[in-house]
């Protein structure tokens, strides 16, 4: 050997990464990054104009299609508001949870994907414990799956439902979004970025319409490579601070179930991070507060300034309706991805993985 | 009386400096003659392989290799496992202890090697430094390494107790085997299924940092230091990470008696290969940064590196066919190591050929030091791969020997293709 460890003489050729064959189905929502700036546009002219349609015209876009709404978890806004969302388009939809269904007996996810395929699922609806399933169950289906959650990495539809409460806000009057829409707003997400899906969607979403996204936290919730995920993020540890520079604050939950033996002073948290009237009052007093839900009323957020009149909490759940149903349209009307849907006899038997 | 010729090809034996046209004769099982090409007068009888064009160099040894077998067999068997082997070039594995039951005691240690197993190429087990591999008591080394174990590890469970570790390195030491660590300090990695960075935040999985492995490997280092005079030896598994490589290199440098190896999935491929979720891109120690990977790669020109190991590790396709973070650690490696080492280490990256066949013969033979084998020398072992070293071809994991399939490298271009294995004087693969 060589005691003396050279530097490498010469620049290396390495093999890239290859390029991802994601998503296989045209009308799948896996993660915001699936939909060009176009898309989110679209999505939010179509959810304004669904919003008014008359109910009996609405009722028969995805007339008697059928949906399944597969959740591996619980969920209260998110599971009613895709099954609402999807009826009111004149779908037929069934929820499949893991509590009561053949998934405690052990049955994996690619398996009850198949099952849903076999009993004529047209679009499957995913919430998961575990990042990345949605990728999987569209790998094996090739059905259109849209991702409502999955681990601690994305939730779509959740990130397109908060741009729509900040343009109402924001933004009043403006339909779709380009490049440049939301140039000059900084957006901060502040607590448990490490765990949350929601930041994921929203650092990844926000900054390709233009707005700037301050992350803040403590070390233990933010760390630094947070920064790194894309362009447009920066860090800001001071809660008041970021606050200052904020028109839109969303603020997260602390995932108790999701720490896995992290340890959490939670009232230096409370001090250092809790949106209290008073603060919001002096550093963002026309800001409009967002949270994801569910809120826990004296921990991240007061109870004053959830109900208060910058709260914009239960307008995101409205939002939500209104967002899921341009999402659902998309998916089962997408034009190849209608083509998919039917899959002659002969590709439906092949699936697995290329 | 069974005799072998291989005639016509460059013969590569590092270990005794040769690299020049010879013609190879066989005997039982044992390299009876080399002479200068053409030169060779094989009697009747003899079977003669015309390697023209082509290297003969001793047969691959990979140190380490998962088989499954006893107890795992839906995965891989001793069998199919050592075709794989024989497929790739290999003529020795050394299996690890991490089957059901664990490989703690002499009696699987024998049944991993009797002849009942159907093996291709030569396996030498590698038995368990502790009972059940649970870290507690020390098994019994001079009744393992009669029984024909070449070193001893925990493998996937590291020995994370110091007191234990010392214990393991003194003991091993006494009687001559070597202690294979799998440096992971496993209280830091605690439901993480990949290298902790950049891409495992973007895809919110828990991440497994560098401190993991340099922790582990700074500590041995610490307690071979300790025992110098007890002259252990610490070898450590599919190293990953720059700073553990900082560490072996410093212990070398103290003239301490600690070895590594590194996988080709740890040269070639980084964290962004894990893609969206792509099990055969998971394995553990995980796939590292940029920088980590070309640490690896400075490594091995540099001679640090002491051997190319697969960490050949199958799996059942429904084992990896689930989310990523409930998917089993592994992927083989048996027949992509010797064409992704030619292709990148030599071809790409200038290492002469002699060099990466040493690092994939001679020096894993001296490290577990298993006499005979790594080199083609009147009298040793009739271990021998004769391949085209200028032969681009296209790996399909379809295509594998192996029971498993579960490889990152499929479709990917290999250079250097194995004619024949020849293990102890029989062919053991030929290829169409």
């Amino acid at each position: 050997m060589n005691p003396a460890a050279p530097a490498i003489r010469r620049a290396l050729t390495t093999p890239p990464a290859p390029a991802s064959p994601f998503p296989h189905n045209p009308g799948s929502l896996l993660s915001v990054l699936d939909l060009p700036v176009e898309g989110v546009s679209r999505l939010l002219v179509r959810a304004t104009e669904l919003e008014h349609e008359d109910p009996i015209v609405r009722d028969r876009i995805l007339a008697k299609r059928r949906i399944a709404l597969l959740f591996y978890e619980s969920s209260t806004r998110t599971r009613t508001s895709f099954e609402l969302a999807s009826k009111a388009l004149g779908a037929d939809t069934t929820l499949v949870s893991n509590l009561s269904s053949s998934i405690e007996k052990g049955e994996s996810l690619k398996d009850t994907g198949l099952t849903l395929r076999a009993l004529g699922a047209e679009a499957i609806i995913l919430r998961h414990n575990s990042s990345g399933a949605a990728w999987l169950l569209e790998e094996v289906t090739r059905l259109p799956v849209v991702n409502a959650g999955d681990g601690m990495h994305e939730h779509p539809t959740q990130a397109l439902l908060d741009l729509r409460t900040i343009m109402t806000h924001l933004r009043p009057g403006v339909a779709g979004v380009g490049l440049e829409t939301l140039a000059g707003v900084t957006v901060m997400i502040v607590g448990d970025i490490l765990h949350s899906r929601v930041a994921r969607s929203n650092m990844l979403l926000l900054p390709r319409v233009g707005a700037r996204v301050l992350l803040c936290g403590p070390k233990e919730l933010l760390p630094e490579q947070a920064a790194r995920s894309g362009p447009g993020i920066e860090i800001e540890r001071n809660f008041e601070a970021a606050l200052k520079q904020s028109q839109a604050v969303m603020m997260l939950r602390i995932q108790a179930e999701r720490l896995a033996g992290l340890q959490l002073d939670l009232e230096e948290y409370k001090a250092s991070y809790q949106l209290t009237g008073q603060r919001l009052a002096a550093l963002a007093p026309e800001a409009v507060v967002l949270h994801p839900g569910p809120i826990i009323r004296g921990m991240e957020i007061t109870a004053g300034v959830a109900d208060g009149v910058q709260s914009a909490i239960l307008e995101q759940v409205t939002n939500g309706l209104a967002i899921r149903m341009a999402v659902m349209e998309r998916a089962l009307t997408t034009e190849t991805g209608a083509r998919a849907n039917k899959p002659s006899p002969a590709r439906r038997l092949k699936g697995g993985r290329a | 009386m069974t005799a072998l010729a291989i005639c016509g090809g460059r013969l590569i034996d590092p270990a005794a400096g040769v690299d020049e046209q010879k013609d190879l004769l066989l005997i039982d099982g044992r390299v009876a003659e080399i002479a200068a090409a053409g030169k060779l007068k094989p009697t009747n009888g003899t079977q003669v392989l015309d390697a023209t064009g082509m290297v003969v160099a001793p047969g691959l040894i990979d140190i380490h290799v998962h088989l499954r077998e006893p107890g795992q067999a839906y995965k891989e068997t001793i069998a199919t496992g050592t075709a794989a082997a024989a497929a790739g070039g290999f003529t020795s594995v050394a299996a690890m202890p991490n089957t059901t039951p664990v490989n703690d005691s002499p009696e699987v240690t024998r049944w991993m090697q009797s002849p009942e197993r159907g093996a291709h190429v030569r396996v030498f087990p590698i038995a368990a430094a502790t009972r059940g591999s649970k870290g507690e008591t020390l098994n019994d080394f001079a009744a393992l390494r009669s029984a024909g174990a070449v070193a001893v590890t925990d493998d996937g469970r590291p020995i994370l107790k110091d007191g234990m570790m010392r214990e393991t390195l003194a003991a091993a030491a006494r009687v001559g085997l070597t202690v294979i660590q799998h440096a992971e300090d496993t209280r830091m990695t605690q439901g993480a299924s990949m290298n902790l960075g950049p891409v495992s935040f973007k895809l919110g999985l828990r991440g497994m940092p560098t401190e993991a492995e340099t922790s582990i490997v700074e500590r041995d280092v610490r307690l071979v230091a300790e025992l110098k005079d007890a002259r252990p030896h610490l070898h450590v598994a599919h190293l990953s990470t720059a700073a553990a490589l900082a560490a072996v290199r410093q212990a070398r440098r103290n003239g301490l008696r600690v070895t590594c190896e590194v996988t080709p999935h740890h040269f070639l491929l980084t964290d962004e290969h894990v893609g969206l979720y792509n099990t055969h891109a998971k394995m553990n120690p995980p796939l590292r940064s940029a920088a980590d990977r070309e640490a690896m790669i400075e490594g091995i020109l540099d001679g640090v590196v002491d051997a190319i190991a697969t960490d050949h590790a199958p799996h059942a396709m429904h084992e990896k066919e689930v989310e990523f973070e409930l998917a089993p650690n592994g992927i083989i490696g048996l027949e992509t190591a010797l064409g992704l080492s030619v292709r990148w280490l030599h071809r790409e990256w200038r290492m002469p050929l002699g060099r990466v066949l040493s690092l994939l013969s001679a020096q894993p033979a001296a490290l577990l030091g298993l006499r005979g084998r790594g080199t083609l020398t009147v009298g040793s072992y009739a271990d021998v791969v004769v391949f085209d070293p200028k032969v681009d071809w296209t790996y399909r994991a379809t295509e594998s020997q192996s029971k498993a399939k579960n490889t990152p490298f499929d479709g990917w271009q290999m250079q250097g293709k194995v004619r024949w294995t020849v293990s102890e004087g029989k062919i053991a693969y030929a290829s169409a």
